[in-house]
């Protein structure tokens, strides 16, 4: 990767790199996710472009130094264009066993492991599941696979902190701005952003002055020990990107759903009332709205799903903008409700991010696997308009464009976007406020000749608010009466109904973009995605590209209606390969759809794609090689044929 | 100033034919809140009915303002949104004891915790009438039905007991035939904040009689008590009973005369909690049952606190601009 060497004034090389990824992981109260944030921040101010994939366990606190504790925080950080948080780790920070038995698996041959000495003693060791005796720091294996760099950290840090009047056990919980500070020299950026919002967290907000110094004391004495130790023989440096020119923040998926329901309710003269019950990875979007109130943002947290998701009804039923958010479970409990607001022809919003199923499943890590249930999970025939986020800054314009659809159509949007989305983070480049087009939204005054379910040319019914003299009407979950509304149970009128809420929402489609192929119009292979993959298969297409094969992609963002041209697009491809974080959802639709016998390649591990996994699928499809298998599966980061066999009655369940 | 039109009772009805089996206690019911509606002078356009699923949830559309019908046990919730995004309107839950105490139990006790300004009507009847005749979470232990050919095995919830335990601001009972129907609803339409009023209601075709103890003319005034703010708890047909304290702090039923004066009963407060608990716990046969408001108080609502944070927040923060917005947190030019 380095594309130059300089010699530093010391006896130091930097290298020149395009981009690194580096991941920090300790026990989950080790503030790793404090440490990535922050070399993110770091990384974005000073121009790389970043892309980033915390990974935490469900457990707040799982107990100390297991593997299952590991809390990991990995960044891609580049002087060019990237679109995943990075396949293999070229930097691994690990504050103990668990963390270095957990994450060096991800690290490539010849990268660095900086490993935190101090805690590699009996008791962590027997912890992290090492045989009694053992200390993979002694292995002589590793020390050749990887530049490992033992530092004491718990150590140095206590030392550093000896005179700070913190006490022992508060000292230590500066240990993570240590090793940031170490990874800081190691990759030669700033120490200022950092110092900065120490100062205003801890110092302002908290009011804990010596607590926001023993920090900063903490973060600069791993820098200078970077410096001044010797134990790197070289440091790297990345330049800025070459990122269109505009002012940028960092931002995550979920930030960007809040963000985006402020602007769209503004764009619509309505004001948010935002309905939730806590589910990970859905909370921090209540989080952030609740601190939006002077956008005259209401936020309820609601007693249970049900309630959430009713109480948005309600909102929308009142006139203003009722959404609701949560993660697939509370999606599940949130079907019947969303069946009402169909029959009743209601704007709601419902941000699903998605998490591992089924049941509780994997709350903390990542899935695509809750696109049929909000397709189809809902008694009846129930169409509800879906689109799905593809990155965390395009959280910020589907929900723009699903509040658009819902308050102009009168119908239920699903927002899927997923737990990767949500946490991850990439630079936004700051839109002009006045660039928005207006959300225009008409409520009937007229009494004369209202009919509350008459409709105009997209099927869409008069949004005639409470409150309005003369428009009096009762909504509810019986079928209605065709233009007037009335509970009605005739045959006919039932059937009628029936495509007319089909059809309103299929209409839709006159208002979504086509679907835009990058590379060719037509060709071998289209690969074809949906959601949060969007980084990984983009990023793979474009190598396989410039490897000159002959491969195309397209990503979908709506996926019902679908845009009006896919059909045709996928009729230009010899193949199709739609990658997914599921057994084969969007596969299912496409084919039912178009008949297209599309292939899948099919991940359900709790992570996002890796490039590589859909490189691997690429080739295999151009060679025909998947056969008669509807889709293949990666195993430990490699898609290959004579893996894809489980013998389910062995211990490890893999074949061959 | 034009003269407002005045509203008859008639102008809350909807042209829709009403369908409860002929003879049910909700008829009584529906007729006595439109002459309550037309009384308080309430506008059609800012009343809104929100009910759940069951007999009793088919109110809304037997009236002429905005109803919604929603989805079983939810109507509280349904309610709450409206009031979040529209404090102005003037909301009532219609609810029965399967919709409101079994399915939906979760949100009636929310709402009532929160004191949403929300009245809500609970149709007593014991009994599922819409999926007919099984036992409700109200039926008395032993109860036989469909689904119960053996007897009921488990205790029945007292709505009141429970409205109280969710800290609710007004508590009142009624009868679906009684006069003191007619004050009760005029109470909640008064009362600022969450309303529970529980209302016997005769299903006459799987529970008929359930209430007869209260209703039957010559009995009833034997078994119920009439609640008053401020006056001593007696009752009977002659007026010749009341409920003392004993030395235990338990209720008893006393004869008024020479062994017990007027002074020794309990004198009803309508601020005393603890009282509106006891008195929900008094069942027939052991004791009348107490009618009319047994608890109320003032307190703020739900609603209109979150209102005052959002003045409060544009008051302090300034209202919100979106350019502040996305500028938040470290931003960075690239050139």
């Amino acid at each position: 990767m380095g594309t130059g060497t300089k010699q530093d004034t010391k006896l130091v090389t930097t290298s020149e790199i395009k981009s690194a990824v580096v991941r920090f992981a300790g026990d989950s109260g080790d503030g790793m996710q404090l440490a990535g944030t922050q070399f993110t921040t770091t990384s974005a101010v000073i121009g790389n472009d970043i892309a980033t994939l915390p990974d935490y366990p469900a457990e707040i606190r799982a107990p100390i130094g297991t593997v299952a504790g590991v809390s990991g925080f990995q960044v891609n950080f580049a002087a060019e264009s990237i679109f995943t948080p990075g396949d293999k780790v070229n930097a691994l920070i690990a504050m103990n066993p668990a963390a270095f038995k957990a994450h060096i698996g991800d690290v490539e041959p010849g990268g660095v492991v900086i490993v935190n000495e101090s805690e590699f003693g009996k008791v962590n060791l027997r912890k992290a599941g090492y045989e009694e005796g053992y200390n993979p720091l002694d292995e002589g294996s590793f020390d050749q696979t990887y530049q490992l760099v033992k530092v004491p950290i718990t150590r140095l840090n206590a030392e550093a902190l000896k005179d700070s009047g913190l006490g022992a056990k508060d000292a230590n919980r500066c240990k993570n701005m240590f090793a940031l500070g170490v990874v800081y020299w190691l990759y030669d950026r700033p120490l200022d952003t950092t110092i900065a919002q120490i100062d205003s967290f801890f110092g302002k907000k908290k009011n804990l002055p010596e607590v926001a110094k023993a920090n900063i004391a903490s973060l600069k004495s791993g820098y200078y020990f970077g410096e001044t130790a010797e134990v790197f023989p070289v440091r790297f440096h990345v330049a800025k990107a070459a990122i269109a020119p505009g002012k940028y923040r960092k931002i995550t998926g979920n930030e960007a759903v809040a963000m985006g329901l402020v602007t769209a309710a503004k764009l619509a003269g309505k004001d948010v009332c935002y309905c939730s019950y806590p589910i990970t990875p859905a909370s921090s979007v209540l989080h952030a709205l609740a601190g939006m109130r002077n956008f005259g943002v209401k936020t309820f947290q609601a007693e249970d799903e049900i309630a959430a998701v009713c109480s948005a009804i309600g909102a929308s039923f009142a006139g203003q903008l009722g959404v609701t958010g949560t993660s697939g479970p509370g999606l599940a409990l949130k079907s019947e409700a969303i069946g009402l607001a169909v029959m009743t022809e209601l704007p709601l919003i419902v941000v699903n991010v998605q998490r591992g199923g089924p049941a509780t499943g994997l709350p903390t890590k990542t899935e695509q696997s809750d696109l049929l249930q909000a397709m189809f999970g809902r008694n009846g025939e129930c169409p509800v308009v879906l689109v799905a986020a593809q990155s965390p800054g395009d959280c910020f314009d589907i929900t723009i464009e699903a509040v658009r659809i819902a308050l102009q159509h009168r119908v239920p949007v699903i927002i899927l976007t997923d737990g990767y989305l949500g946490n991850g983070s990439e630079p936004w480049r700051i839109p002009d406020p006045d660039s928005f087009e207006k959300i225009e939204v008409q409520h009937p005054k007229d009494p004369e000749q209202f009919q509350a379910y008459a409709r105009d040319e997209n099927l869409v019914r008069p949004w005639a608010l409470p409150g309005t003299p003369g428009l009096e009407h009762r909504l509810g979950g019986l079928e209605k009466q065709h233009l007037t509304g009335n509970v009605n149970y005739e045959p006919a009128n039932h059937q009628l109904m029936m495509e007319v809420r089909k059809q309103k929402v299929e209409r839709v489609a006159k208002v979504i973009p086509p679907i835009e192929p990058y590379g060719d119009a037509s060709g071998d292979l289209l690969v074809l995605g949906w959601g949060g993959t969007h980084g990984s298969i983009f990023t793979a297409v474009e190598n396989a590209r410039k490897a000159g094969k002959n491969v195309s992609g397209a990503h979908l963002r709506h996926l019902n209606p679908m845009p009006s041209n896919l059909g045709d697009l996928l009729k230009n491809f010899k193949r199709v390969l739609i990658p997914e974080l599921n057994l084969g959802q969007l596969r299912l639709l496409i084919r039912g759809k178009f008949l297209v016998d599309a292939r899948g390649l099919n991940k359900v591990q709790g992570r996002p794609f890796l490039v590589e996994e859909i490189t691997q699928a690429i080739d295999l499809m151009l060679d025909d090689e998947f056969g008669d298998r509807e889709y293949l599966r990666p195993h430990d980061g490699v898609v290959r044929l004579e893996d894809q066999d489980y013998d389910f009655t062995s211990i490890d369940g893999r074949s061959g | 100033m034009p003269e407002l039109p005045v509203l008859t009772v008639k102008d809350f009805a909807s042209d829709q034919d009403i369908r409860w089996c002929p003879g049910c206690g909700d008829y009584a019911i529906v007729n006595q809140v439109k002459k309550m509606l037309a009384k308080t002078g309430a506008k059609r356009e800012n009343t809104v009915f929100v009910a759940g699923i069951g007999c009793s949830s088919r109110f809304p559309y037997y009236m002429s303002t905005y109803g919604l019908h929603s989805i079983h046990g939810r109507a509280p919730a349904f309610a709450t949104g409206i009031k979040i995004a529209n404090p102005d309107l003037n909301v009532w839950v219609v609810t029965g004891d399967g919709d409101g105490l079994s399915i939906g139990g979760n949100h009636l006790m929310h709402i009532l915790r929160r004191n949403v300004n929300v009245k809500i009507l609970l149709f007593n009847n014991r009994i599922y009438g819409l999926t007919k005749g099984q036992y409700s979470p109200t039926s008395e232990t032993g109860k036989k039905s469909p689904s119960t050919p053996m007897g009921s095995i488990d205790l029945p919830l007292t709505p009141l007991s429970v409205a109280l335990a969710a800290e609710a601001s007004f508590v009142a009972r009624c009868v679906d035939v009684d006069k003191n129907l007619a004050e009760v609803l005029a109470r909640a339409e008064a009362h600022r904040g969450s309303a529970f009023v529980e209302i016997y209601q005769d299903c006459n075709v799987f529970n008929h009689g359930a209430f007869k103890h209260a209703t039957a003319k010559d009995v009833k005034e034997d078994n119920i008590i009439r609640l008053e703010h401020g006056k001593p708890l007696i009752f009977g047909k002659e007026r010749n009973k009341g409920i003392r304290l004993t030395g235990d702090y338990k209720p008893e039923v006393v004869e008024l005369g020479k062994a017990c004066k007027e002074d020794d009963l309990i004198f009803h407060d309508e601020d005393d909690e603890k009282l509106a608990f006891m008195l929900s716990r008094m069942q027939h046969p052991e004791f009348p049952e107490p009618m009319g408001v047994y608890y109320a108080v003032k307190d703020d609502c739900y609603e209109d606190l979150l209102t005052l944070q959002v003045t409060d927040a544009i008051e302090q923060r300034g209202e919100g601009s979106l350019e502040k917005l996305f500028n938040m947190g470290d931003v960075y030019d690239v050139e």
